[in-house]
């Protein structure tokens, strides 16, 4: 192209740039413009156009010899009053389109100097129907006619430039070249202020344009097959057929080419087809007409025939017709070189071809689709829905049209109610950029402006929760006809399975089944599954701690929906309510599950998590789903008054960990927080007296409510970064979840309230607030301090102390686990950690390094990570807050 | 127009001629010329190339115009037909 380019002389580069420089200052004044300005300009020039249709049409086919006067002015009259009818109460100035309750809006910007190719088909309709599309959008033209159609566009050029001129446009808002060449058009093409090129021309052109670099709109080539079903209104479909193929002499690229009838009724339509004026050939004339019209040697139709009368392309090929012929009809047996007209053929030459089989004849459709026409345009007359689905899956055409003329149908606004156009986008199959019928929002550059979301967050809870001493009295409240009591060794040993069983309504028949006490594998989980079939359970009862109620949950999944794949349901997710894998709402059976937590720390009686391992790989999995929640919680603390001590505190730090980590969350709202600061304030009071005087029965009865009301807070806002250290390195040392959550927390703390490397995507906060939290914490707890960072200070120095309290070991070297065992479990640690779903709420985002540096600081113990030490930068009052 | 040696008001309906003026006032000027184009709501393509001709000039005298209270829609047109770099702009 640069060497076209190259051939340019000086004056001439001179005169298109004039034509450029006038097109781009048009332009830039126009984006001044109003809606109600443009608006106010278009409708006169609609009327221009009306106004001059008829001399329009005359002068182009003066120009071209191509076409029907008349038909060419009824495409002036379409081009001008159709495409005002669509625009006229559109917007494209400024808002064009509200969505409200998305919170986005989209504003118009135009496009500012379009290079405008027109064909020599369909000259001046092209140029009346850019004209306005144009004004409407603010955009201004440099229109380049086909070189043998330059007088005729010239002309509506100027009738559209005075109109708009005279009702306000901006002086030069559309020019024309005047004669055209190659170099001429190469050069606009490459111009660095033509915005985008829109060819409605030869497919040449088209090419061009696109391998121009710019932005561009173009008309792929057409071979528009119809499939003439034997269900269809024969009588209107050969009507249909004949008027849009003779329109304008068939000028038209959506017309058809190649009607595919079914055997049954070929005869007859035919028949008809002949009664209304066309000619049939035989096979001798249809070889004749092939070979004439096509040319042989490319197998693109003739130049000469378009838009030529069909007794002219009658007379050109030798063919004896009656005077008054509209159409030939050429029968052909097959698509491709053999049969030279199954190609495009703009002018009135149909092919037909009789199909055997619904089958047959889609395949044929298939054939001419793709033998040039695929992207532009298909028809089907058929009043079978089925087929006409099929027709429009198989068919790749941005316009497939049902029960009307393929030209005039394909236009728009006349017989459907497609988007009016004088260019048919024909997708990437056709070389293009859209399939639209291009119109209006073609020609802007749409902005969409954003605002920002809340997003719907929620609070769930089992619908039922019994607290306080003796609330197992509740369970005869619950019919069952079989229980399954999920439990473990100890819980029968200490007669807590008895104590179930004496409150379960006496006509329900109770098995029960003991699992390990450990956190539950698949086996486990499985075996479990196997006891609810058995008995048939209709109601679980999950007696024990965390491991139990976990394993009762996955149980009851299991049961429920037994093609359950717990691997997939475990697949990682970043936002609950977007997970790709959807936990099973299809049930075979269904059970209710009661949880009785018999532990103060997991809270696992009202979560929708449980925590599954997988001792051969080393790692623990987590499902989280509300369909895991139970149906009913029994916090009863008769069941933990004969906790030991160790578990006492484990589980109370776990407790502390939940409320803590839900505190500063990204999806903490004013209904957990008020659960996470009430479980805060309940264990920093009453885990040390639990802990340390383990009858008192106020202390067990706090702890074990707070270990609720905690889980309440976690189950909706989730955990953090705490946990998926926790899980990693429980799962990997054998560490107790809550002693492996106690060694990571006070370095959690410090590592979210400093300032984050990498803040989490949090749509529904203001700022960071972590640090702001811990400082209402510390506040909470009368921990004093004057600036956020002193508080926090207290927080972590007030839970080392409540660690120490509790004899718990304060650095991971202290479980004997030695430095060089420890770095070669690093990687995997990490990796591991990272996959943890449970950091993905967390208010900072963990980059490896940093997981790395939080187990190594766990590992060393007192010491906090210096990164933690990040000054806070502004005061409370500089940050916002939920 | 009123004009105050090199300090001339721009009226909004009569942009080209204010600018035919800045254009005299430029043989004059020996260093700024501010145009006040606060009472310009918006410009004509005959305006436009009316303010290249006139940064032309000013180019070719190493005069600086310094256009006053131009509205942003303006300054967008300014921008669009990259006239922005020959003015400097006073709010």
């Amino acid at each position: 192209m640069a060497e076209i380019v190259a051939s340019l002389s000086e004056e001439r580069i001179a005169y298109l740039e004039g034509l450029v420089s006038q097109a781009r200052t048009a332009a830039a004044v126009f984006t001044q413009y109003t809606q109600e300005d443009v608006d106010r300009i278009v409708k006169p020039m609609v009327l221009a156009g009306l106004e001059q249709a008829q001399y329009l049409a005359r002068l182009a086919i003066e120009e071209t010899r191509l076409g029907v006067v008349e038909d060419k002015a009824l495409k002036n009259m379409v081009a001008t009053e159709f495409v005002y009818n669509y625009v006229k109460d559109k917007r494209t100035v400024g808002t064009i389109r509200e969505f409200p309750e998305r919170g986005v809006v989209e504003v118009a910007e135009p496009i500012g100097v379009i290079f405008s190719l027109t064909p020599i088909t369909n000259p001046t309709s092209t140029v009346l129907f850019k004209c306005i599309m144009a004004i409407k959008t603010r955009n201004a033209v440099i229109f380049s006619p086909h070189p043998s159609a330059g007088h005729c566009c010239y002309e509506a050029v100027r009738i559209m430039h005075e109109a708009a001129v005279k009702h306000g446009a901006p002086e030069g808002v559309f020019t024309c070249l005047e004669s055209q060449t190659l170099p001429d058009n190469a050069y606009l093409m490459r111009h660095k202020d033509v915005g985008l090129i829109d060819a409605t021309g030869g497919p040449g052109m088209v090419k061009a344009a696109y391998s121009s670099g710019k932005p561009a709109l173009g008309v792929g080539p057409g071979n528009t097959p119809v499939y003439l079903e034997k269900t269809a209104d024969l009588n209107m479909a050969v009507v249909d057929i004949i008027t849009s193929k003779t329109f304008d002499n068939g000028t038209i690229c959506a017309s058809e080419q190649t009607v595919v009838i079914d055997d049954e009724i070929y005869d007859s339509v035919l028949q008809k087809f002949s009664d209304l004026g066309a000619h049939i050939c035989n096979e001798k004339e249809t070889e004749l007409l092939g070979r004439t019209v096509i040319d042989p040697k490319t197998g693109f139709m003739q130049p000469m025939a378009v838009g030529q009368k069909a007794t002219d392309i009658a007379r050109m090929v030798g063919l004896s017709v009656k005077p008054k012929t509209k159409l030939l009809i050429a029968p052909i047996q097959g698509v491709g070189r053999e049969y030279p007209l199954s190609v495009e053929k703009l002018f009135p030459v149909l092919a037909v071809y009789r199909a055997k089989s619904v089958n047959e004849a889609l395949t044929v459709c298939v054939d001419v689709n793709h033998a040039g026409g695929i992207g532009h345009t298909a028809v089907i007359f058929s009043r079978n829905d089925e087929v006409i689905q099929k027709f429009s899956e198989l068919m790749n055409a941005g316009r497939i049209i049902v029960n009307s003329p393929g030209s005039i149908g394909a236009l728009g606004g006349v017989y459907n109610d497609m988007v009016p156009t004088f260019s048919f986008g024909c997708g990437t199959g056709g070389g293009n950029s859209t399939t639209d019928n291009v119109n209006v929002y073609n020609y802007l550059n749409i902005k969409r402006v954003a605002r920002r979301t809340q997003a719907h967050m929620w609070f769930r809870v089992p619908n039922q929760i019994y607290f306080n001493m003796n609330a197992v009295e509740n369970l005869r409240h619950f019919p069952s006809r079989s229980t399954v009591i999920i439990t473990n060794p100890a819980m029968e040993q200490i007669g807590h399975v008895d104590t179930v069983r004496r409150h379960i309504p006496p006509e329900t028949l109770v098995h029960v089944s003991v699992i390990p006490d450990a956190e539950p594998e698949v086996k486990v989980v499985m075996q479990g599954v196997e006891a609810l079939n058995f008995y048939k359970a209709d109601q679980i009862i999950a007696l024990g701690g965390g491991s139990v109620i976990d394993a009762a949950k996955i149980m009851k999944l299991k049961y429920e929906s037994p093609e359950a794949d717990l691997e997939e349901l475990a697949a990682p997710f970043l936002d609950l309510r977007k997970r790709v894998v959807q936990y099973p709402t299809e049930k075979v059976t269904q059970a209710r599950l009661i949880a009785i937590s018999t532990t103060s720390g997991t809270g696992s009686e009202v979560t929708p998590f449980a925590v599954l391992t997988n001792k051969q790989q080393g790692r623990k999995v987590t499902l989280a789903d509300y369909s895991l929640s139970p149906d009913v919680a029994i916090v009863d603390p008769q069941f933990v008054m004969s906790m030991p001590k160790g578990l006492t505190a484990d589980t109370g730090v776990d407790c502390l960990t939940h409320a803590l980590e839900a505190g500063v969350s990204i999806f903490a709202s004013p209904y957990t927080d008020s659960n996470a600061m009430q479980a805060i304030r309940m264990v920093f009071k009453f885990l040390p007296i639990a802990y340390e005087h383990p009858g008192d029965e106020e202390a067990r009865t706090m702890m074990h409510n707070a270990a609720c009301i905690a889980a309440i807070a976690f189950s909706n806002a989730s955990v953090g970064v705490n946990h998926a250290l926790a899980h990693a390195f429980g799962a990997r040392f054998g560490v107790a979840h809550g002693r492996a959550n106690a060694l990571m927390l006070p370095h959690v703390i410090a590592f979210n309230a400093g300032v984050p490397t990498k803040f989490m995507p949090s749509p529904n906060q203001r700022g960071y607030i972590a640090h702001k939290k811990y400082a209402m914490v510390a506040d909470l707890l009368g921990l004093g301090g004057k600036t956020i960072e002193e508080k926090v200070e207290n927080l972590v120095a007030a839970t080392e102390q409540l660690l120490d309290r509790l004899a718990i070991p304060r650095s991971i070297a202290e479980l004997g686990i030695s430095k060089e065992e420890f770095e070669r479990a690093m990687p995997e640690l990490v990796k591991i950690a990272f996959d943890d779903p449970s950091w993905r709420s967390n208010p900072r985002m963990p980059l490896l390094s940093e997981l790395a540096e939080l187990f190594w600081s766990a590992y060393r113990g007192r010491s906090l990570p210096t990164m933690a030490k990040a000054s806070q930068p502004q005061t409370a009052e500089e940050w916002s807050c939920v | 127009m009123t004009s105050n040696g090199e300090w001339l008001e721009i009226d909004g309906e009569r942009v080209v001629q204010g600018l035919q003026a800045a254009r005299e006032a430029l043989d004059s000027a020996h260093s700024d010329v501010v145009l006040d184009f606060s009472a310009v709501r918006r410009i004509d393509p005959n305006a436009l190339r009316a303010m290249e001709k006139l940064a032309g000039l000013a180019d070719g005298k190493a005069v600086k115009v310094v256009l006053r209270g131009v509205n942003v829609d303006i300054y967008k047109v300014l921008k669009l037909v990259k006239l922005t770099p020959r003015f400097s702009f006073l709010a």
